[in-house]
């Protein structure tokens, strides 16, 4: 059975909560800051579930112990990730400049496509050809089927 | 059978081309290959009609029990004389009917044929599977055309909407029923039926889908649509080929599953209620195609029926039938094309006096209507008198007196609309119509005859028929009565008598109400077709609207509260025992607890950019400080390089945008939105790291990987779990730095090429305010090219004699990581930060100076070094990415010991450096260069002649100014 790290899980959630907390802004740098903080939370949460620390991980001369050294596995995770982590940093970093380039402003703006979709129905209530139905109801041409029947009918 | 398939597929493609050259001579040639499929039929019958059958197999993914498997029986070759011959008929027939596009008709409808051969030869229920969507697409391709009209396009979407449908119900029973078998062989099924609970609910979905694909009611509006397609393509798909593939798969299924329970009363129900219900829809119509297609309809009904019964005789009967189908309604609609073509209608009310007029198409129509009410000595006739035979003898059957009368309703109402037909297309005085109609080339008329002309024959010559069609039925027990012999004459039977009476009845009901009464109209599931396409078409749009809304936080709250919502709820529902909880495991923890998490609330407060990076960075420390109590050194070390190095980075591209936010406009309601969500996602991150901690039971998979350690030569686990045990994550990794440099690079490059590879042999501008720390002479190479008022002899002296020994520690490091923490990581993010002090100190001229080599190319050959590497035990015949010890003695060193990994690792230590020198070339030197035409951002700083400059000589200034924390005009 580990030991559980209070502390630890405190340091775990705050950072995650600011890192998802600065995400949810606007401003793409603020996403960025976001994506860092929660680069550090993941790191520590990966150490953290990885059970209990010990002594460093190196075999120096024959005091291999399993039971007193760290984990290596998670520690070879996070290093991992902590590298993968800066190169995305670096990447969204130039993203943001370069939205921040073309734009003027480093903000997220609406999707106006999404926002066309929204609108779709009251557009189409004033514009009917703009409906997205292609085939509208027409009563007797509604289809070959239909038009024999009635046809027949008519006969 | 293989061959025959690919020789469909083959001459598909080609036709296009050959059309160019060969014109309307490409039907012909298309021809060639069904018909070779039904000579081929005809060496391989004498063995398959005598019980025998042919197998062939193509192994595919034998692992996962993915085989094509063909299998030639009875069955399959009844209908693959069917498709076969009926096919080349129609493309025979094409050659006089299509005027345009003929290409691409011919080729589609080759694949069609090619299709449907694959969906009789299959003996998997994936392979059939596959091949019957393959028909689907290819109807849809054909209904459709070009799409040029709304009514094809709407006909096409319809067919495809209701047969794919059907055929993914129907794809789910057929796994039920393959797992409840325990084999997905067709052969395999029908040797061991399963039975059981699931095979019923099996029975249920495979049925749908074959009702779907043979327009059984209520699926079967799409079928009366399809009419809008070319009237070839209705003959071949929509009368005798594709139509029937969902009775071929009753038939098929039939004598394993005939006894399953709702079998025999979906199959008998809804067979007889469609060919009754259908019928009477045929006697409302004008259109002579759409009274065809609801005939169709209504045959396809009493085929169902007969093939699903489940007995001898009316397997027999649903065989004769199915043959004679194909033949009299493929003739009927090439019949019609004819009279379209040359008249320019179908419209019964319009046609008038045709007969006289096109005396062989009338007579060839009249053999075929006849076979179809089942006129003696017809192959019609054969069909129907079994029909009623099984069904009234039937005892076996449940109610089978209701099941004859309905049968017998069913066909007194299609002689009633083969004699409408028949009067509709060729009676009636001469009128305009028939007067300016042009007589039908010989050509034209004849696949139609050859078609008359078999059921003629086939019926006349019942022992062949008895021949083709017995073998099936044997699969069967002989019923009570003894096994049921086909046979023009039984005598003066009551199956006669009521064969005959339909027949009076119905020519009595078409000659007595046929002007004077019309049949009421029955609900029409057209409508309701129509009506939920729409509907889904507004569900769609007011679904995706709400949903949909395009703003990023909306999407992010959304994911996050699932997040808490859904594995949260697991977790409190798990309620796990915490064990002994500890508040703090060395007791430095809650002092660098409080660091961290104060630097992380204070970035979210905070106004600047720049402050935010640094706030961002000293937590990042903070963490790092934590690994280094918690027993992970190489962590520590990586994290506080990889920390300086994000803030090198960053605050790079930071001078060139503005120095605070700007300010945020969310409103009080969507703020304490986001700060609840993101405050329940810690609070859930919180108890799932309390949780995890506690939660392992099993020993670690690293205990394995400590005994193994020194197996590498190495001491140092993590560096030997990165190199060695799972070098092809690390590998994977590196390659995803490089591309996320490469990603920077493009994306801030706005000017020319970077200009790392300058050497600075350019003199600077002179500077007019001297500072007292220039230097005099020159302590780095290219400093020389910045203004003297950047420039500080403290720095350059430092720099001049810290650059070797940085980048010697970084050596240090590499070859380290191997039995202490270091490693390739380490060494290469540490010389990356001896190149980065090069440049904040010197300049890009410096850096320059410093590497001549492109960082591109180091990344590049790092990769490849390591790659190489792993790949290079393949040769010696080991696996890939194993390492070996090496030991050697040379004369002078003594022992020297070393691990072939520890080659990867300086691949790794390239690439890294080679990634440094990229990105510094990329947020460094390219954004140094002064932006031509870029916008001027809203820049506090009064002084442009002076920031002109520092774009000029390179921004490292400032970034050393931001290091210290000072707020310069840029920020």
């Amino acid at each position: 059975m580990s030991t559980i790290d209070v502390t630890l899980a405190l340091v775990v959630g705050g950072l995650f909560a600011v890192g998802f907390y600065l995400m949810l802004q606007r401003s793409l740098m603020r996403i960025v800051l976001g994506f860092l903080i929660l680069g550090h939370g993941t790191n520590l949460l990966l150490l953290v579930g990885g059970g209990t620390p010990g002594l460093p991980p190196v075999l120096d001369g024959a005091s291999a112990d399993p039971d007193r050294i760290a984990d290596p596995l998670p520690q070879a995770m996070a290093l991992t990730s902590i590298v993968i982590t800066f190169g995305l940093t670096a990447f969204l970093m130039a993203l943001a400049y370069r939205s921040w380039y073309l734009t003027g402003n480093d903000g997220v703006p609406d999707d106006p496509e999404d926002r066309r979709i929204g609108t779709i129905r009251e557009r189409a209530d004033k514009d009917q050809d703009t409906y997205p139905d292609p085939e509208p109801d027409s009563g007797p041409d509604a289809g070959p089927a239909d038009d024999g029947t009635q046809q027949g009918g008519d006969r | 059978m293989l061959f025959l398939l690919a020789a469909h597929a083959g001459v598909a493609l080609a036709i296009p081309w050959w059309q160019r050259r060969l014109g309307r001579a490409v039907w012909p040639v298309a021809a060639l290959v069904p018909l070779a499929v039904v000579v081929w039929a005809g060496t391989r019958a004498p063995r398959v009609l005598a019980g025998g059958e042919y197998v062939e197999s193509l192994s595919w993914a034998p692992s996962l029990g993915l085989t094509v498997e063909l299998r030639l029986d009875a069955l399959a070759l009844l209908m693959l004389w069917i498709v076969a011959g009926v096919g080349a008929l129609v493309l025979l027939y094409c050659r006089y009917y299509v005027e345009h596009d003929a290409g691409r008709l011919a080729a589609t409808l080759l694949a069609f044929a090619g299709a449907m051969t694959g969906l009789v030869l299959a003996d998997n229920l994936f392979v059939l599977y596959v091949f019957w969507e393959l028909t689907t697409v290819a109807s849809f391709l054909l209904i459709a055309e070009r799409g040029e009209a709304a009514e094809q396009r709407r006909a096409a979407r319809q067919a495809l909407l209701v047969t794919t449908g059907g055929g993914l119900v129907m794809l789910l029973g057929f796994i039920m029923l393959g797992q409840a078998a325990g084999t997905y062989s067709v052969s395999g099924i029908l040797a061991d039926p399963p039975r059981g609970t699931t095979v019923s609910v099996a029975v249920v979905l495979v049925l749908i889908g074959a009702f779907a694909k043979s327009a059984q009611m209520p699926l079967h509006g799409w079928l009366p649509a399809a009419m809008v397609a070319p009237t070839p393509v209705s003959a071949y798909l929509h009368a005798a080929a594709m139509v029937k593939a969902g009775v071929y798969l009753v038939a098929r299924l039939a004598p394993a599953l005939a006894d399953v329970p709702p079998w025999r009363p979906m199959v008998l129900v809804v067979g007889l209620v469609t060919m009754v219900l259908a019928a009477w829809r045929a006697l409302r119509v004008t259109d002579l195609k759409m009274l065809l297609a609801y005939g169709t309809v209504s045959e396809l009904g009493m085929l169902t029926a007969l093939l699903g019964a489940g007995t001898r005789t009316a397997a027999l009967a649903g065989t004769v039938m199915l043959l004679a189908h194909a033949a009299f309604k493929s003739a009927l609609f090439l019949s019609v094309g004819i009279i379209d073509h040359a008249t320019g209608t179908r419209d019964i009310r319009e046609l008038s006096g045709l007969g006289r007029r096109m005396p062989v198409v009338c007579v060839v129509a009249t053999v075929a209507v006849a076979s179809m009410a089942g006129l003696p000595p017809l192959l019609g006739y054969l069909g129907k008198e079994a029909a009623v035979e099984a069904f009234l003898y039937g005892t076996e059957l449940g109610g089978h007196l209701w099941l004859t009368a309905a049968l017998l309703l069913g066909s007194l109402l299609t002689v009633a609309y083969g004699a409408r037909f028949l009067q509709g297309a060729f009676g009636g005085p001469p009128g305009d119509v028939a007067a300016r109609a042009h007589r039908p080339a010989p050509g034209f008329v004849a696949p139609v005859a050859v078609l008359s002309t078999a059921t003629l024959v086939l019926g006349v010559w019942y022992a062949g028929t008895a021949a083709l069609t017995t073998p099936y039925a044997d699969a069967y027990p002989p019923g009570p009565h003894g096994s049921y012999e086909l046979s023009l004459w039984h005598g003066f039977t009551a199956v006669f008598g009521l064969s005959m009476l339909s027949i009076l009845l119905g020519v009595l009901l078409h000659l007595v109400w046929r002007d004077r009464w019309r049949p009421p109209r029955l609900p029409d599931v057209q409508r309701g077709f129509d009506r939920a396409m729409a509907a889904v078409d507004r569900l769609a749009v007011v679904l995706t609207g709400r949903t949909q809304v395009g703003s990023l936080p909306v999407y992010m709250t959304v994911l996050l509260v699932t997040v808490v919502a859904v594995p949260g709820a697991v977790l409190v529902a798990s309620t796990p025992s915490l064990g002994s909880p500890q508040w703090w495991w060395s007791p430095s923890e809650p002092f660098l607890a409080v660091m961290v998490l104060a630097a992380a609330a204070a970035v979210v407060v905070t106004r600047h950019r720049l402050t935010g990076i640094l706030l961002s960075g000293a937590a990042g420390y903070g963490v790092a400080v934590i690994f280094l109590i918690r027993g992970a050194p190489d962590l520590a070390l990586t994290q506080f390089l990889v920390e300086t190095m994000t803030l090198v980075v960053v605050v790079l591209v930071l001078r060139r945008m503005p120095a605070r936010f700007e300010p945020g406009r969310a409103r009080t309601g969507t703020r304490v939105v986001r700060v609840v969500a993101s405050g329940a996602v810690g609070v859930f991150v919180a108890c799932l790291a309390l949780m995890t901690s506690s939660a392992r039971e099993t020993p670690a998979i690293s205990t394995e990987y400590v005994s193994r350690t020194p197996e590498t030569g190495a001491q140092n686990i993590v560096n030997a779990i990165i190199v060695d045990f799972r070098a092809m994550d690390t590998l994977g990794e590196i390659a995803v730095i490089l591309v996320a440099a490469v990603g920077v690079a493009s994306l801030v490059r706005v000017g020319g090429p970077g200009a790392v590879r300058e050497t600075g042999d350019r003199v600077g501008r002179p500077f007019p305010t001297a500072h007292w720390d220039e230097p005099v002479e020159t302590w780095l190479p290219g400093a020389r090219e910045r203004s003297g008022g950047e420039r500080s002899v403290l720095l350059e002296v430092a720099t001049r004699l810290l650059f070797p020994s940085i980048l010697l520690l970084s050596l240090y490091l590499l070859f380290s990581g191997h039995y202490s923490p270091g490693g390739g990581f380490s060494g290469g993010l540490v010389a990356g930060q001896a190149f980065v002090l090069r440049y904040l100190v010197g300049g890009r001229a410096d850096l320059g100076a410093a590497v001549r080599v492109r960082g591109s190319v180091i990344a590049g050959s790092g990769l490849m070094l390591a790659a190489f590497v792993g790949l290079l035990p393949l040769a010696f015949g080991g696996v890939p990415l194993e390492s070996v010890v090496v030991t050697l003695h040379p004369p002078v060193l003594g022992t020297v010991k070393f691990a072939t990994s520890t080659f990867f690792d300086i691949g790794v230590y390239l690439l890294v450096v080679g990634v440094v020198l990229r990105l510094l070339s990329a947020v460094g030197v390219s954004l140094d260069a002064p932006r031509a035409a870029a916008r001027d951002e809203d820049d506090e700083d009064a002084d442009d002649e002076d920031d002109e400059d520092d774009d000029d000589n390179g921004g490292g200034d400032e970034a050393g100014h931001g290091a210290r924390g000072e707020e310069g005009g840029r920020w």
